[in-house]
């Protein structure tokens, strides 16, 4: 990409959906895995790698690359699509998913695929790793970016609450982190499970500048990213709402489909939804 | 291999001290070293480093998941990042984070650990550190060493540098003698036998090989000839050096300041196991924490001191070869 923004709003829109669908398909056919959250970010991670991220899929290890860290790995379908899609690996990996041997493991592992910045699962470490990166890259005097998407359920952990207060004391100004906020975590509502709120408040406590936005809308996570940019005395960090589920009637706010994937029947449903965009329009493909 | 070790070992050092200087002197030719501490800059003699290179020492605070954490994050843009803290804290509460992200993440930080063992003294279980060694050597990609004084931590320090693994460095508190020279080799890896014998393979870690050769010199009084071997690096172990001190000796006692389980010992166990079932006996803390003492009182309590390391030693022959010693 390189920086280039050679895509319309229309057709990132489009691409989001067709990310979706392949979210779908990939863990219908691992049989286990995360539906609620990659669904829900599939128009962040749009955003990300066709418009915001300075990135080349054909050399994944560039120098100049901006960092994308995935803190909540769960999440990972949506970035193994995503980046099939910007064309680091051929689409038709993507149904390896979670399969012995695959480079698409169930929680990513940068060994494994070239393109991946760190491993990921356990919760809370992610922002740490990329104030970790940040730091460094801030003593070699370079220009780019490090990107920490987390989700909100993971903010139960305290490492993640010393990687903010870090941030805040060094005054990280090349370090956007972007909250899944989507109030669903595995037992349930986050504000029942742990009470979160109010989130921006405590991140501006620590020093950052705090954006809310709705996760589902690409112009604004475009703009909250270039909004992030021009602060240039401390971390900013953008709180997306996002429904989770979000394009499937059936799962959509349903904590229930945050850790299980949908079986025959539920993928096919979900899929004729993403096709019509819900019944605004006639599929090209109906089955 | 000539060892160039010292014959007086009346001069004292805390191992840590070897670390911080070795780490500072490492400074000043690799500009990709990064030094990290959580509140325990002089403690574990990272202020040396920190004072040569502001710009590149990072006070995390009090937060050792964070300390493993941003060193995986530093050594992701191509720092080498050491880290450290005391033992119990680092490696002992931020387990999870070395292992995701550093371990299987293959990222080259270098985890310092001071404050291991018994003989931290007076600061009591809390702050002994006894199952770092296990909790590391368990760890895939993961490199253990435990050098044996002051002068070997400086050489280790500085292998670690270049060593492109995940590295723990085991660091005792209290002054010790130095044992070894500038002259005396190192290497990640091999195992040294410090010195030669025929009747029992003494094979020690950390400071316990010091106590390890002066229970030679006690044994040799008892007409029993004691090798020992100092094994530096712990994981990946040296196990040809340790078969054949075996294969040769019979009878292997080995000498930790940790567990026993899955220590070093451990360690040992697992290696003559599979290879060489040899009799053998396992010097160290079995299954239980320390307490509050001083230094030199709480290794004669635990049975670690030079006597009664001898004193087992002795008896452990004699119940394998019927001989009294």
């Amino acid at each position: 990409m390189g920086g280039a923004k050679k895509y319309s709003l229309e057709s990132l829109e489009v691409k989001a959906n067709l990310i979706r669908e392949d979210i779908i398909r990939m863990l219908e056919t691992a049989g286990s895995g995360h539906s609620a959250g990659p669904l829900g970010l599939a128009d962040i991670f749009t955003a990300l790698y066709f418009h915001i991220l300075k990135h080349d899929p054909k050399k994944p290890d560039w120098d100049e690359r901006d960092i994308l860290i995935l803190s909540n790995g769960h999440c990972v379908p949506v970035r193994y699509a995503a980046m099939a899609h910007a064309g680091y690996f051929p689409r038709a990996e993507l149904l390896t998913l979670r399969k012995l041997g695959s480079r698409l493991q169930g929680h990513p592992e940068r060994l494994r695929l070239p393109g991946l910045e760190t491993t990921s699962g356990p919760l809370g470490s992610g922002l740490s790793q990329a104030v970790g990166m940040a730091l460094g890259l801030k003593m070699d005097k370079s220009k780019r970016w490090v990107y920490c998407a987390m989700s909100d359920g993971e903010h139960d952990e305290g490492n993640l609450w010393e990687a903010v207060m870090l941030a805040g004391k060094y005054r990280l100004n090349n370090l956007i982190g972007i909250i899944d906020r989507n109030n669903i975590q595995i037992d349930g509502p986050t504000e029942e499970v742990m009470p979160l709120e109010d989130l921006r408040t405590k991140y501006e406590a620590f020093g950052w500048h705090a954006l809310e936005i709705d996760g589902n809308d690409i112009e604004a996570v475009i703009d909250a990213c270039e909004m992030a940019k021009a602060i240039e005395d401390r971390p900013v960090v953008i709180i997306a709402r996002t429904v989770p589920g979000k394009g499937v009637d059936f799962m959509e706010y349903d904590f229930h489909w945050h850790g299980k994937p949908p079986d025959h029947q539920e993928a096919k449903k979900a899929l004729h939804e993403l096709r019509t965009l819900g019944g605004k329009i006639r599929s090209e493909h109906q089955s | 291999m000539e060892l160039h070790l010292k014959s007086d070992t009346s001069e004292l050092e805390p191992i840590r001290k070897g670390f911080g200087l070795g780490l500072a002197e490492a400074g000043k030719t690799n500009p990709n070293i990064v030094a990290v501490c959580a509140d325990l800059t002089e403690s574990t003699n990272m202020h040396f480093f920190a004072q040569s290179f502001p710009n590149r020492f990072i006070e995390v605070g009090v937060a050792e998941q964070n300390l493993a954490t941003v060193g995986a994050g530093l050594a992701g843009v191509g720092k080498i990042p050491f880290i450290s803290s005391y033992a119990a804290f680092s490696p002992g509460r931020n387990w999870e984070q070395i292992r995701t992200t550093i371990c299987l993440n293959d990222r080259p930080v270098k985890i310092a650990g001071s404050h291991a063992g018994v003989s931290v003294g007076p600061d009591g279980a809390t702050h002994q550190m006894l199952e770092d060694i296990v909790l590391m050597r368990a760890l895939p990609n993961m490199v253990v060493l435990a050098p044996c004084d002051s002068v070997e931590a400086a050489k280790a320090t500085k292998a670690m540098v270049a060593d492109k693994r995940p590295n723990y460095i085991r660091l005792a508190r209290e002054a010790t003698p130095v044992i070894t020279t500038k002259m005396t080799p190192f290497e990640v890896g091999p195992a040294y036998i410090f010195r030669g014998g025929r009747d029992v393979s003494l094979v020690a870690t950390g400071t316990m090989t010091y106590q390890a050769l002066e229970a030679a010199k006690l044994l040799i009084k008892h007409g029993i000839s004691a090798e020992v071997i100092h094994v530096p690096t712990i994981k990946p172990l040296d196990g040809k050096t340790i078969l054949a001190s075996a294969a040769k000796t019979q009878h292997v006692v080995t000498c930790e300041e940790g567990q026993i389980n899955g220590g070093l010992g451990g360690a040992v166990a697992e290696l003559l196991g599979e290879n060489l079932p040899t009799a053998m006996l396992r010097i160290g803390m079995r299954d239980r924490f320390g307490e509050s003492g001083e230094p030199e009182e709480l290794l004669k309590h635990f049975g670690l001191d030079a006597s009664h390391i001898a004193l087992t030693a002795r008896h452990f022959l004699s119940n394998h070869t019927g001989h009294k010693h």
